[in-house]
């Protein structure tokens, strides 16, 4: 009985293995806030389902809860890519409400907005130690890469032997700087794009095909 | 045999004093004893008292990653904003050779600083170079 029960367990380890490479791979869109991850996300899901992930917002923040939005399918060169997006919240050491106070927010709601901000931060940490399979980093390439948030994460990302993507996005404005990006990351490929405008999109889909597929 | 005491800050009887910023730097030989949350609890419990730590081998990916969701949920309005944290930017995994890693031998030594993010303001960082502002109480 116990022989049989083992060879049991055995071949359903082996057949959830065999399933398990054929599932989508969950490709978490991390960086710092406001880099346009949720723009991003919106425009890839858009462009392959039809549907939306989240609000878009200037505002820091906005993101406060990881999304995930499944079974994306890319098509690539002939083949179908499927992937599991996971919008998560920009990432910082950092969050005071008097900064939503800025923006025209009042205080009860400022708190409200911080406390939620710091609980998506820890979940989106908590993400990226356990349950995505890839990273796709997006930064806004008119800001300063060398910060200790970036060199933080792209450490962290590295240490877990994560395929990386880096996006410098934002290339529609002016004191767009793609090459400060890739001097910061010289260990991965950067690819630019405006990802509110879609420009260079071709490109990124290639890449998300090349490194997730 | 002690364990390793929670609270090994420089100074038994701090100067609590307005006047003053304390920096309590801790050395590897203290760090390397200690487990991932106790590392993060030294470092939050100091900075959480208005001090700035100073690590002389920082701390390793993975503690960093949790010491940022550590310091997520200890974040209080109009009493702790978060933490400002420095290090230099080191390309630690191509220093490493094949074998190091496979062993799983981490590079993980970068001298680190780190503050309350209200008191603590980064100047300037380069390799070679951390400049910061540290405001009094």
């Amino acid at each position: 009985m116990g022989l049989l029960t083992n060879l049991r367990d055995s071949i359903s380890r082996v057949t959830d293995g065999l399933f398990a490479a054929d599932e989508p791979k969950r490709i978490g869109i991390y960086g710092p806030p406001n880099a346009g991850k949720t723009t991003l996300a919106n425009r890839i899901a858009r462009d392959w389902t039809g549907d939306a992930v989240g609000p878009e917002s200037h505002i820091p923040h906005e993101t406060r809860r990881a999304r995930r939005k499944e079974g994306v399918e890319i098509e690539r060169n002939g083949r179908t890519v499927t992937i599991d997006i996971v919008d998560t919240p920009g990432v910082t050491t950092k969050v005071d409400y008097k900064e939503f106070l800025d923006h025209d927010m009042e205080k009860d709601d400022a708190v409200r907005r911080s406390r939620e901000a710091t609980e998506g931060v820890a979940e989106a940490m908590h993400w990226l130690r356990e349950d995505v399979d890839g990273v796709i980093y997006v930064l806004d390439s008119t800001s300063d890469p060398f910060t200790q948030v970036n060199t933080m994460l792209i450490g962290i990302i590295e240490s877990q032997d994560l395929p990386a993507l880096i996006l410098a996005n934002k290339t529609d404005l002016p004191g767009s700087d793609v090459q400060q990006i890739a001097n910061a990351f010289p260990q991965h490929e950067t690819i630019p794009l405006s990802a509110l405008e879609g420009d260079n999109m071709d490109e990124v889909y290639t890449k998300i095909a090349e490194y997730f597929g | 045999m002690a364990g390793p005491k929670a609270n090994v800050n420089a100074a038994d009887d701090p100067d609590d004093s307005d006047d003053g910023v304390r920096i309590d730097m801790i050395s590897g030989a203290r760090m390397e004893g200690l487990t991932s949350m106790e590392k993060i609890r030294l470092i939050l419990d100091g900075v959480r008292e208005g001090n700035i730590v100073i690590l002389e081998e920082g701390l390793s990916p993975d503690e960093e990653s949790k010491l940022i969701e550590v310091t997520m949920t200890e974040i209080s309005p109009d009493d702790f904003t978060g933490i400002e944290i420095e290090t230099y930017p080191k390309a630690e995994a191509g220093d490493q050779s094949f074998l190091d890693k496979l062993m799983g031998r981490e590079s993980t030594q970068k001298l680190t600083v780190i503050g309350p993010a209200n008191r603590i303001e980064t100047l300037h960082k380069d390799e070679n170079l951390i400049s910061t502002l540290v405001s009094r109480k």
